[in-house]
C-alpha cells in the first residue's frame, strides 16, 4: 500500500528526479522531470497532511527497523505543515523558474540548475520529517551543499563570493549541530530525537547537554539567519539566479526555524535545566534586533533583492520571537509567520525576477515607472510588501496580532509595542519600492519593458493571491499553526 | 413601512458594494471619460438611495447587523449600524455625490493627468469610508482605517511632484505608522481585557482596568488615531492639501477627518462608555490636549497665506472641537459633537469647494491675491461666507449648533478651561475668516466677472445651501445624535 510509504516518498521522489535531471543532461527535459517530480512531490505531501489531521501523529521505520537501531520518521501537526509548506512552494518555483532559468543560466548548465533544486527541496524535507538528529544533520549537508552550488549558478560574478561565504558559514553551522548531537549521544546512548526526550528526563544537571543545546541552538541559528548571524543571508539571495532565491527565501531559512523549535521545544523542552541557559530571553533579545536593525538595513538598500533578503533577516526575528514567547498564542502566531513569510517573500521573490527577466535590473533607482508597463508583476510586488507591512487584509496582520496578543498575554506590554514599532520600518522599505515603481515616471528600463509572461505570473499571483486570502480567511493556516504549537508545547512527540 | 428583517443586511452589504463596484466600473471604463464619470455618478446616487433607506430604518430603531467573514478566531469582520455611524455614512455619501460633480468640473477644468486612478482611489476611499462608519467591531474599524490611509495616498501624491511625494511620505508614515505603533496594540489590550472586540453603548472595559491603565489605553485610541489630527500628530493634513482640491475637499475636510473624530468617538461612547470615563476621569488629560490644539491650530491658521492650508489648520482646530467634547464624556457632549460632525463636514466642503473654484477660475492661491475676488466670483465667495460664517460658529449656519452643545457641556461640567478654549478659539475664528471676506469683498476688482466652470459653481453653491438648511431643519442629525447615547 502506497499511503503507508507516503513518508518516504516525499524525499525519494524529488531525490530520484535530481537523479533524472542530472542523467538527462538536457535544458527542457531536466525542467519538465523536476516539474514532474514536484507535482508528484506536493501531491504526497498534501496526502500526508490529511492523513495527518484524521489518524494524528505518524511513526515511520525505514525499511522496518525499530528506532534505536533504525531510522525512524516522524510526521506530526508541526511538521506536516513545513512539509506541505516546502512542496507546494517548490511546486509553484518549479513552474516560475522555466523561462527565468533560460534567460539567467547557461544552457549547458540547465540540467545541473534543476538537479540542485531537486537536491536541496529533497534536503528541506528529510530535514522536516526525520526523528532522527543525524538524520537530520545529513539531510541539512544535502540541502547545503546544493544551495551553495545554486548561488553559485548566479550569472553575477559576486555570487560565486556570495557562496563562497555561505559555504563557510554553513559549515561551521552544521559542525556545531553535529557537535551537539555528538554531545547529546554520548549522554542519552541514542539519536532518536523522541528517545533522547524520554531519556532526559532522567538526567539532571548534566553539563554536557547544557553544552549540547548551545552548540545545536548556535549552529541551527547561523542556518537560519538570526542576527547577528545574518552576514551570509543578504548576498546569497541578492546573487543567486532569481528562481533559487524564491526557493531559498521561502523555503531554506523556514525549514531551520523547524529544527529549532523542534529541539527547543520537544527535544529539551523543560528536561534540561532551563534557568542555566537563558535560551528564551536570549532569543527575545536578538529577535528584537533583528525586527529593528535589519530592518533599518533594508531600508538604505538600493538593490531591490538586497531589500527583500534584509527584510527577510527582519522578519525571521518575529518567527523566532514566536518561538521565544513559548506561549500557545505566540508561538501559534511565530508558526504562523513562517508559512506567511514563506508565501509573501515568495511572491516578491518571483515579481523581482520577473522584472529582472524584462528590465534586466533589480536596482531601485532604474526602476521607476516600472508600474506601468509591468502593472500585474508590481501589483504583485506592491501586495507581498503590504503583508510584509502588516496591514490588515493581508496574511502578515493576522500572524503579527497574534504575536502582540502573545506577548500581551506573557506579560509583555512593552515587547508588543516594539512588534509594532518595528513594522513602522517595513512602511518605510516597502513605501520607497512602491514609490519608484508607482509614482515615477517611467524610465528608460520600465519603457523598453513589457509584461511578464503568464507562466511567471501565475505562480506569483497564487503566492500573492495566498497572502491577500489567508488575511481576508485565515482559519484554516490559523488553525493549523495552533495545532502545531499546542503539539509542541505538549512535550515529547 | 414595515422593516423587513432580510432586507437590512443586504442593504449593509450594498452600502460597501456599491462604491466598490463603482472601482471596478471606473477602472475598466478608463478610456471613455464621460462614461467614467458617468459610473461614479451612478455609484454616488445609488449609494445615497441605499443610505437614506437604511437611515429609515434606524430612525425606527432597527439596528441593521450583518457578519462578512471570521478572518481568525477572535477576529470578525463584522457590520452593525448605529446612529453615530449612521450619521457619519449619510454625511459621506451625500457629500460624495456633490464632490463627484465638483470634481468632473474642477480634473476637466484644470486638465489633471491621470484621473481614472483618481476616480478609481476616491471610490476605495468611499468604500472604506462606509466600512468604516458601520463597523461592529474594533478590528472592522481598523482594517478600513488602514485602506482608507493607503487609498488616498495615491491621492495625495496625484501631482507626482517632489513637494507631492514628501507630502505623502508623511501622510503615510504618520497615519499607518500611528495606527500600527498606537492603534492595533490599544485594539489588542482592550481585546485581551474585555474579552470582545465588539462595539456595545455603554462600553466594555467597566471595571475591568484602574485608572491609569484606563487613561493609557484612551491616550493610545486618541493619538493613535492620527487622522483626528491632535497636535503634535497634525502635521499630514496641511501637507494633505498639495493633493488636487477635491480630495482636500471630501477626504481630507469629511472623510479621511472625520474617521480620525468618529473613531474617538466610537470609542468614548462603545468602548470605554461616557460613564466609566466620568467615573475614572481617564480623558480628563484630553480636554487639555485638544483645547492646546484648538487654540494652537486657530493661531497658526491665523499666520498662513495659502488658503489651503489656512484652511487645514482651521480644521485641525474644529476636529479639536469633536475631540474636546469626547473628553468631557457626558450626553451632552456626544450630542454636540456628533452634530458637529456633520455641521463642520458641510462647511468645510464649502470652504475647500470656493477655494478650488478661485484656483480654477484665477489660479489664486493666496489670501493676499484675493483682493475684489467676491466681486468677480459672487457666487463662489458667496459660499465662502457661508462657511465661514459656519466656521466661527454664527447663526443661521449649522456650525452654531454643534459648538452651542459643546459649550453647553463644558459649563454644564464647569470646566472653565474647555468654556475659556471655546470663546477664544470663536474670536480666533473670526480673526482669521473675516479678513478674508472684506478683502473679498471691500477691496476694488481686479478684472471682469468671471466665475468658475459651472459644476463646481453648482456643487459649492449646493452645500452652502445645506449649511443654512442644516441650522434651520437639524431635525434629523439631531435625533441621530441624540440616539447616540440614549440607545
Amino acid at each position: 500500500m502506497i499511503a503507508s510509504h507516503l513518508p518516504v516518498l516525499v524525499i525519494l521522489i524529488p531525490l530520484l528526479g535530481a537523479v533524472l535531471a542530472a542523467l538527462s543532461r538536457h535544458g527542457f527535459a531536466a525542467w519538465l522531470i523536476a516539474l514532474l517530480a514536484s507535482a508528484a512531490m506536493a501531491a504526497a505531501s498534501l496526502a500526508l497532511l490529511f492523513r495527518v489531521q484524521a489518524e494524528g501523529m505518524i511513526s515511520y521505520r525505514i525499511g522496518g527497523w525499530a528506532p534505536e537501531l533504525g531510522i525512524e520518521y516522524r510526521i506530526d501537526a508541526f511538521n506536516v505543515l513545513i512539509v506541505v509548506l516546502v512542496s507546494v512552494v517548490a511546486l509553484l518555483t518549479m513552474i516560475y523558474a522555466r523561462r527565468s532559468v533560460l534567460a539567467e543560466i547557461i544552457p549547458e548548465r540547465i540540467a545541473w540548475f534543476y538537479t540542485m533544486m531537486l537536491l536541496c527541496v529533497a534536503g528541506l524535507l528529510g530535514i522536516a520529517v526525520t526523528g532522527d538528529a543525524f538524520n537530520a544533520f545529513v539531510f541539512l549537508e544535502i540541502s547545503s551543499l546544493a544551495t551553495y552550488t545554486l548561488i553559485a549558478l548566479g550569472r553575477d560574478r559576486r555570487a560565486l563570493v556570495a557562496a563562497y561565504q555561505y559555504l563557510i558559514v554553513g559549515t561551521i553551522g552544521a559542525t556545531l549541530y553535529v557537535i551537539g548531537v555528538g554531545l547529546i549521544y554520548l549522554s542519552t546512548g541514542t539519536l532518536n530525537l523522541g528517545l533522547i526526550a524520554e531519556r532526559l528526563a532522567g538526567i539532571e544537571g548534566s553539563r554536557a547537554l547544557i553544552v549540547a543545546e548551545a552548540f545545536i541552538a548556535v549552529g541551527i541559528c547561523l542556518k537560519l539567519a538570526l542576527f547577528p548571524l545574518h552576514a551570509w543571508l543578504p548576498n546569497a539571495y541578492a546573487y543567486a539566479p532569481s528562481s533559487a532565491a524564491v526557493l531559498l527565501a521561502s523555503t531554506a531559512t523556514k525549514v531551520a526555524i523547524y529544527l529549532l523549535a523542534r529541539f527547543l521545544f520537544t527535544v529539551f523542552g523543560g528536561h534540561v535545566d532551563v534557568g542555566a541557559l537563558p535560551i528564551g530571553a536570549i532569543l527575545i533579545v536578538l529577535s528584537v534586533a533583528a525586527m529593528f536593525i535589519a530592518s533599518a538595513a533594508a531600508v538604505f538598500q538600493n538593490d531591490v533583492k538586497r531589500i527583500l533578503a534584509f527584510s527577510s533577516v527582519g522578519q525571521v526575528g518575529y518567527i523566532t520571537l514566536g518561538l521565544a514567547l513559548a506561549n500557545p498564542t505566540g508561538l501559534a502566531g511565530g508558526l504562523l509567520h513562517l508559512v506567511n513569510h514563506a508565501l509573501m517573500k515568495g511572491a516578491a521573490f518571483m515579481a523581482i525576477g520577473a522584472i529582472v527577466l524584462r528590465a534586466g535590473t533589480a536596482k531601485l533607482d532604474e526602476l521607476s515607472g516600472i508600474g506601468r508597463t509591468m502593472p500585474w508583476t508590481s501589483a504583485a510586488l506592491t501586495v507581498a510588501g503590504l503583508g510584509l507591512i502588516g496591514v490588515p487584509g493581508t496574511s502578515g496582520f493576522v500572524s503579527k496580532y497574534y504575536l502582540i496578543l502573545g506577548a500581551l498575554e506573557a506579560g509583555f506590554g512593552w515587547l508588543a509595542i516594539l512588534i509594532v514599532a518595528s513594522s513602522v520600518i517595513a512602511v518605510l522599505y516597502v513605501g520607497r519600492i512602491v514609490e519608484v515603481v508607482w509614482f515615477r515616471e517611467p524610465a528608460e528600463a520600465a519603457r523598453a519593458s513589457r509584461e511578464a509572461p503568464l507562466e511567471l505570473l501565475l505562480p506569483m499571483w497564487v503566492l500573492a493571491g495566498a497572502t491577500i486570502w489567508f488575511g481576508i480567511d485565515a482559519e484554516w493556516p490559523a488553525g493549523l499553526a495552533a495545532a502545531a504549537a499546542r503539539q509542541l508545547l505538549g512535550g515529547a512527540p | 413601512m414595515t422593516i423587513l428583517p432580510l432586507n437590512d443586511p443586504a442593504l449593509l452589504a450594498l452600502s460597501l458594494a456599491l462604491p466598490a463596484l463603482a472601482t471596478l466600473a471606473i477602472a475598466w471604463l478608463g478610456r471613455w471619460p464621460n462614461l467614467r464619470e458617468a459610473a461614479t455618478l451612478v455609484g454616488a446616487v445609488l449609494l445615497f438611495a441605499v443610505v437614506m433607506m437604511l437611515l429609515a430604518h434606524v430612525l425606527q430603531g432597527a439596528r441593521p447587523e450583518l457578519k462578512l467573514v471570521a478572518v481568525a478566531p477572535g477576529l470578525t469582520l463584522a457590520l452593525k449600524v448605529d446612529p453615530l455611524g449612521m450619521l457619519f455614512a449619510g454625511v459621506a455619501s451625500t457629500l460624495w455625490i456633490v464632490n463627484s460633480l465638483y470634481s468632473i468640473g474642477y480634473m476637466r477644468g484644470n486638465d489633471e493627468p491621470r484621473q481614472t486612478i483618481f476616480y478609481a482611489c476616491f471610490a476605495i476611499a468611499i468604500t472604506a469610508t462606509m466600512g468604516l462608519a458601520f463597523a461592529g467591531n474594533l478590528f472592522t474599524l481598523f482594517v478600513f482605517y488602514e485602506i482608507l490611509s493607503l487609498s488616498t495616498y495615491p491621492l495625495v501624491t496625484h501631482k507626482q511632484s517632489p513637494t507631492a511625494m514628501r507630502a505623502g511620505r508623511v501622510y503615510l508614515l504618520t497615519l499607518v505608522g500611528a495606527s500600527m505603533v498606537l492603534l492595533l496594540p490599544a485594539i489588542v489590550w482592550t481585546g485581551l481585557v474585555a474579552g470582545t472586540l465588539d462595539f456595545r453603548v455603554g462600553g466594555i472595559l467597566d471595571g475591568k482596568l484602574g485608572a491609569g491603565a484606563l487613561a493609557l489605553l484612551f491616550a493610545m485610541f486618541v493619538f493613535g488615531a492620527a487622522k483626528a489630527a491632535v497636535m503634535p500628530l497634525h502635521r499630514w493634513l496641511p501637507a494633505a492639501m498639495v493633493a488636487p482640491t477635491p480630495v482636500s475637499a471630501l477626504l481630507h475636510a469629511v472623510a479621511v477627518v472625520k474617521a480620525g473624530v468618529f473613531t474617538v468617538l466610537k470609542v468614548t461612547v462603545s468602548v470605554f462608555g461616557i460613564e466609566t470615563l466620568q467615573t475614572s476621569g481617564a480623558s480628563e488629560w484630553l480636554v487639555y490636549v485638544a483645547g492646546f490644539t484648538i487654540v494652537a491650530a486657530s493661531v497658526v491658521a491665523l499666520r498662513a497665506d495659502d488658503l489651503k492650508r489656512r484652511l487645514a489648520y482651521s480644521t485641525i482646530g474644529q476636529l479639536s472641537y469633536i475631540v474636546l467634547a469626547a473628553a468631557l464624556a457626558s450626553p451632552v457632549a456626544v450630542l454636540g459633537a456628533a452634530l458637529h460632525i456633520a455641521a463642520h463636514a458641510v462647511s468645510k466642503i464649502t470652504l475647500f469647494f470656493a477655494a478650488g473654484s478661485v484656483y480654477t477660475a484665477e489660479h489664486v492661491t493666496k489670501v493676499s491675491q484675493m483682493d475684489g475676488i467676491g466681486r468677480r466670483m459672487p457666487w463662489t465667495m458667496g459660499a465662502f461666507a457661508i462657511g465661514a460664517l459656519s466656521m466661527i460658529g454664527l447663526p443661521p449656519t449649522a456650525g452654531f449648533l454643534g459648538k452651542w452643545f459643546i459649550l453647553d457641556a463644558a459649563t454644564g461640567a464647569t470646566n472653565w478651561f474647555a468654556v475659556g478654549v471655546i470663546v477664544v478659539s470663536t474670536v480666533l475664528n473670526a480673526a482669521y475668516f473675516l479678513p478674508i471676506l472684506t478683502r473679498a469683498f471691500l477691496r476694488p476688482a481686479k478684472g471682469p466677472r468671471r466665475e468658475a466652470p459651472l459644476p463646481m459653481v453648482i456643487a459649492l453653491s449646493a452645500t452652502a445651501a445645506g449649511t443654512v438648511l442644516l441650522f434651520l431643519f437639524p431635525g434629523v442629525p439631531y435625533r441621530l445624535a441624540s440616539m447616540i447615547v440614549g440607545g
